[in-house]
């Protein structure tokens, strides 16, 4: 008996940003806010951004879920900040393809501690726990976009 | 009861996945299908497939046999006092949902209350708080003790004379709890309500004695006691089925139909619009033959004693929370320390073991445990000490696991 296998999802990376999440908690000020929950399982994401000059200046997030769903939100609030709104959502689609264990090419974005969701791949009923906080950012930046 | 050799009867458990072999701790989620009840349908399939109740050909008598027998079945197996009272259904949601917009929303009006407990899954949630807001009547909860159980008393205060309707599952799909359905059916008619059971997580472990408990409807679905998806239950007292109007209309429920009017075939067609889950029902009454051969009592005491022995094998897990009563049905739901349900769940799926992790289709009893999600081990006639044994083993491995990744 071994959890060889389960090395590949849960990596040392993912582990840490689940114990220690970066941006855990909420901004001050003007912000946009998403709300996302998936219903199925009940994991839960409430994201703050800050949009300024088309560039995502400050992200805050609060939740509860499994530790892929909480990680990957961790991660993604570091990944988009200093980022414009265009890359943030390419970087979605690069991670979104990447979770589903499609060919991605990174064209030279900065991808970080995000690769370490590769391995989220395997385990396919787990890809909905990963992209939350991704699909949460994403609806944040098109209703922006609508409003402005 | 030799579970060695009833495993052997369900090809589904006969697997390795992810290289162990199949350890199945799901069946409150559905259980597996048996050799008898593939073949059933294999054989309606490949032998007789017709339509029912029409047309006088050979293949039309047999299935309408079949499937007017397997009616029967459950009759006898349920005590029903004629088969007039059992309908086909999709399952058990589809027959709640049929109570409440074919009698409920019929019969209250503005002050009526309807009665129900934290403890019920959405689909005996749902469809009153629907039928609250389409008809005024006010939705109200019994309260919980704080191991799960409703006390009598709590359901004597909680059910007035403006109740009409208390809804109330027999066993409880996350905390195990068995209701005194018999008692409450006993207050509800005191105060002149009826009761509405979800029958779904008790039906395939128990005997059931429709007549015996006296409830007025009793809801069950067929997937989760070795029957095909697709096909339930809903029972009902005769004079209350009559007095319920049909939800869905067209070919086959009908009488005669004029051009601006028409009127219903007698009970219990009235209420199967379309055509009727034929193979579905057929499989259902071989599977309730397969489990009767076996014995309901022999499955009730088997799954008693594997319940014991794995409620004492998991409290010696350290950092286990193990929710509900110690008197309970056939399933644990529990949570490890520091780890998320999920993780629990993907971790003993790497084993080969298959569980349930998350909200259970309860949210409200969720947050009255306030935990966003738990994992849950169901047991059923095939499962052993063996099984447990594994899970225990594996649940140690992943506290270890999580321990030392972080």
């Amino acid at each position: 008996m071994s959890f060889d296998n389960l090395e590949t999802l849960y990596r040392q990376v993912i582990m840490d940003h689940y114990k220690n999440p970066r941006n855990r908690g909420t901004l001050d000020g003007d912000s946009l806010t998403v709300d996302m929950n998936n219903p199925t399982c009940g994991d839960q994401i409430h994201l703050q951004l800050k949009i300024e000059d088309g560039k995502v200046a400050d992200a805050k997030f609060e939740g509860e879920g499994c530790s892929i769903s909480m990680s990957s939100a961790s991660m993604m609030t570091q990944a988009i900040k200093g980022k414009t709104v265009e890359e943030a959502l390419e970087l979605s689609k690069i991670f979104s393809d990447m979770v589903q264990g499609k060919e991605v090419e990174a064209d030279g974005m900065e991808m970080g501690d995000i690769m370490a969701l590769q391995g989220v791949s395997k385990f396919p009923a787990r890809i909905k726990c990963a992209t939350l906080a991704w699909k949460a950012m994403e609806k944040g930046v098109s209703e922006n976009e609508k409003e402005e | 009861m030799d579970v060695k050799e009833l495993k052997q009867m369900f090809p589904v458990l006969n697997q390795e996945v992810n290289g162990h072999p199949l350890v199945y701790l799901d069946s409150a989620a559905t259980s597996q299908k048996p050799i008898p009840v593939l073949e059933k349908l294999d054989e309606y399939y490949r032998g007789y497939n017709s339509n029912v109740h029409r047309g006088v050909h050979t293949l039309g008598t047999r299935a309408t046999d079949e499937y007017e027998g397997a009616r029967e079945k459950v009759r006898r197996f349920i005590n029903a006092r004629s088969t007039k009272e059992v309908v086909f259904t999709r399952g058990t949601t589809t027959s709640i949902n049929m109570i409440a917009y074919g009698y409920a929303r019929h019969q209250l009006k503005e002050g009526d209350e309807i009665v129900i407990t934290p403890m019920e899954h959405h689909s005996n949630i749902i469809p009153w708080q629907q039928a609250a807001k389409a008809t005024g009547a006010e939705l109200k909860y019994i309260p919980l003790q704080s191991d799960g159980t409703i006390t009598l008393e709590d359901v004597e205060q909680t059910i007035t004379d403006n109740t009409k309707i208390v809804a109330m599952t027999h066993v409880s799909n996350v905390l195990g709890t068995i209701n005194p359905i018999k008692q409450v059916a006993e207050i509800a008619h005191k105060k002149g309500a009826i009761i509405v059971v979800d029958g779904a997580q008790s039906t395939p472990h128990m005997k059931i004695d429709v007549q015996d408990l006296d409830c007025d409807f009793f809801t069950f679905s067929g997937h989760k006691m070795c029957g095909p998806t697709g096909v339930g239950v809903l029972y009902g007292k005769e004079k209350l089925l009559e007095e319920m109007e049909p939800v869905e209309f067209g070919g086959e429920m009908i009488d005669f139909v004029e051009m601006y009017d028409s009127t219903w075939k007698e009970l219990p067609w009235k209420f199967e619009g379309g055509t009727p889950i034929i193979a579905g029902a057929i499989g259902l009454g071989t599977a309730i033959d397969f489990l009767e051969d076996i014995g309901m009592d022999e499955i009730e005491k088997h799954e008693k004693e594997l319940t014991r022995y794995a409620m004492e094998k998991l409290k010696t897990i350290d950092g286990i929370q193990i929710y509900g009563p110690e008197k309970r049905g056939g399933l644990v739901t529990f949570n490890l320390d520091d780890v998320h349900a999920h993780d629990v769940s993907t971790a003993l799926d790497a084993e080969g073991i298959a569980i349930r992790a998350g909200h259970h289709c309860a949210q409200p009893l969720m947050r009255w445990l306030k935990v966003p999600s738990t994992a849950r081990a169901s047991f059923y006639l095939y499962n052993s000490e063996e099984d447990i044994d594994t899970l225990v083993s594996a649940l140690q491995k992943t506290k270890e696991f999580f321990g030392d990744v972080f």
